[in-house]
């Protein structure tokens, strides 16, 4: 199984979990920039958080043969403080970095009137840095603001092939169909979104535009639901090349619409391979656990 | 002149890309961060020495070198190197000391690493003055080489120690930046001018580290050997220093 996780939150997660992460199989990730638990307070935080995302943990996958990328975005929570919201005037100079493969988590929280606006205003920018957008789905009242959310999509103009909406189920994957976006699904081992459920919904609607991620963050999480997910497809009589569609080749689609995803092997790593145990690489100074 | 080597065939979409790219800069040097921000996308990301170095962590990558000549690209278009000690010779030092601190500061990783590999090509073109009446370039160059040798990466350890750290970095920064090399498991053919620089102080440091690698059961880096005035076998008794410190 190769696979690409188009949503995992890296930065709260261990070395253990890309250990594993490489040993299932898991070559390439997606780190979309969000709220940190602890609201920020500063502009200052936010940068800090982006270069974190495009510097240490870009090197800090690379030590155990994971592509990192990531999404920049000001988050639909923190948009509602005004001391974040003046971090928008910063995201357009971070849309042009290396492995930034689109604008995100964007969308809704709790659907007020200065979500809106900042939503609108990055949907702007994806279209100036001809980025895609991942835009997240409200944890509460789901379904109005996914309906909203598709509204707010088709008044920028930006081509719905351009947009993954993110974290859906049963009740809302038909209306982001419909309109032409690619739909997202976050695996938890207890809210959301199950492996069982997923496959459910593939026997319904196909592998057609379906993305699977594990959503890892500092939450109860399981950076490994992406592969779970393609075991229980497997189980349920999908083919090998169903489960490559899901896994890898549709995240890889959607992201390379940024002309930014970087997918051949870190250099001493094979392609499929594990790494040899034993050999140490240049520099591998986090594989060795050494601070230096 | 532009002086950086870019590996970069030419004829290739990457060395049109960066022939553009430089020219963009000698007309319009706010186009060197987007150039920046586009490099390796452009011209690759391979290393530069792979038979060696296949990460392209000790000599550098050729998108490092593509961004080392953006850099010259950006001093020439700016007037460094011109009027050396005239007051038009300060401004521009001080014009191009401001954009490369703000592309280094606003870079990801291998964007910092350009803008030190850009530095250690404006050292060898001999456009930083001399040692010791440090020019607005010097002191940025200082300012953000101490930055990149806090880091944990060690591809910017080595790119703040090349020619233009083994130049301008005190003694003190630079002998801590080279046992850094070794403690991260970087080949010391990084550092620059290694034989001239390295002092007995290095040499104490160097087999101190050795003697907690080996209490610890731990291989001593065959490199360390280049840092210590005696031959240093992994057997050798770990009092050694006691015997041979000369500071
Ligand atoms: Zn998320």
């Amino acid at each position: 199984m190769r696979i690409l996780d188009p949503h995992i939150h890296m930065t709260s997660r261990t070395t253990d979990d890309y250990e594993a992460l490489y040993a299932a199989g898991v070559r390439a990730v997606v780190e979309p920039a969000f709220w940190l638990g602890q609201p920020r307070t500063s502009v200052g935080s936010f940068t800090d958080y982006f270069d974190s995302l495009l510097g240490w943990e870009r090197f800090r996958a690379a030590q155990f043969g994971v592509r990192h990328h990531a999404t920049i975005a000001l988050n639909p929570k923190e948009a509602n403080d005004p001391r974040c919201r003046e971090v928008l005037a910063e995201i357009p100079r971070y849309l042009l970095k290396d492995g930034v493969v689109a604008v995100g988590e964007v969308g809704y929280d709790s659907m007020t009137p200065e979500e809106d606006e900042v939503f609108a205003a990055q949907l702007g920018m994806a279209e100036e840095a001809g980025l895609p957008v991942l835009v997240h789905t409200p944890h509460r009242d789901k379904l109005a603001g996914t309906r909203r959310t598709l509204d707010v999509v088709r008044e920028s103009g930006l081509a719905p092939e351009r947009v993954l909406v993110d974290h859906l189920n049963e009740t809302n994957v038909a209306l982001v169909r419909d309109a032409g976006a690619w739909a997202g699904f976050s695996i938890y081992p207890d809210t959301k979104m199950d492996e069982h459920r997923m496959v459910a919904l593939l026997q319904e609607y196909g592998t057609e535009r379906m993305i699977v991620n594990s959503a890892a963050d500092w939450g109860r999480s399981d950076p490994l639901k992406t592969v779970r997910t393609g075991e229980a497809m497997l189980a349920a009589g999908f083919s090998e090349d169903d489960v490559d569609q899901v896994l890898w080749r549709n995240p890889v689609a959607f992201y390379e619409q940024s002309g930014n995803l970087v997918l051949d092997p870190v250099p001493g790593f094979s392609a499929g391979e594990p790494p040899t145990p034993g050999v140490e690489f240049e520099g591998s100074s986090v594989l060795r656990g050494a601070r230096a | 002149m532009n002086t950086v080597t870019t590996g970069i065939p030419a004829g290739t979409p990457g060395a049109v890309w960066l022939d553009e790219a430089l020219a963009g800069v000698a007309r319009d040097p706010d186009s060197v961060t987007r150039a920046f921000a586009f490099a390796a996308r452009r011209v690759g990301r391979a290393p530069l020495r792979p038979d060696t170095d296949p990460g392209g962590v000790v000599h550098g990558t050729v998108d490092d070198a593509a961004r080392a000549a953006l850099v010259v690209a950006l001093a020439d278009a700016v007037g460094v190197g011109m009027g050396m000690g005239t007051c038009v010779g300060a401004d521009a030092d001080k014009d191009c000391a401001d954009r490369l601190v703000l592309l280094y500061r606003q870079g990801d990783g291998a964007e910092r690493r350009g803008v030190l590999r850009g530095f250690d090509a404006l050292t060898e073109r001999g456009d930083l003055g001399p040692v010791g009446e440090p020019t607005a370039l010097v002191t940025a160059g200082l300012e953000l080489a101490a930055d990149a040798l806090r880091a944990n990466d060690p591809s910017l350890v080595a790119a703040a120690v090349g020619p233009f750290g083994a130049r301008h970095l005190d003694q003190h920064t630079w002998r801590h930046a080279i046992l850094k090399l070794v403690f991260q498991g970087v080949s010391l053919t990084a550092a620059s001018d290694l034989d001239r620089r390295a002092d007995d102080e290095l040499g104490r440091m160097a087999r101190d580290f050795a003697a907690e690698r080996r209490a610890a059961g731990r291989s001593v880096p065959a490199d360390l050997d280049r840092l210590t005035n005696t031959r240093l076998t992994n057997d050798q008794p770990t009092n050694d220093r006691l015997s041979s410190t000369k500071e």
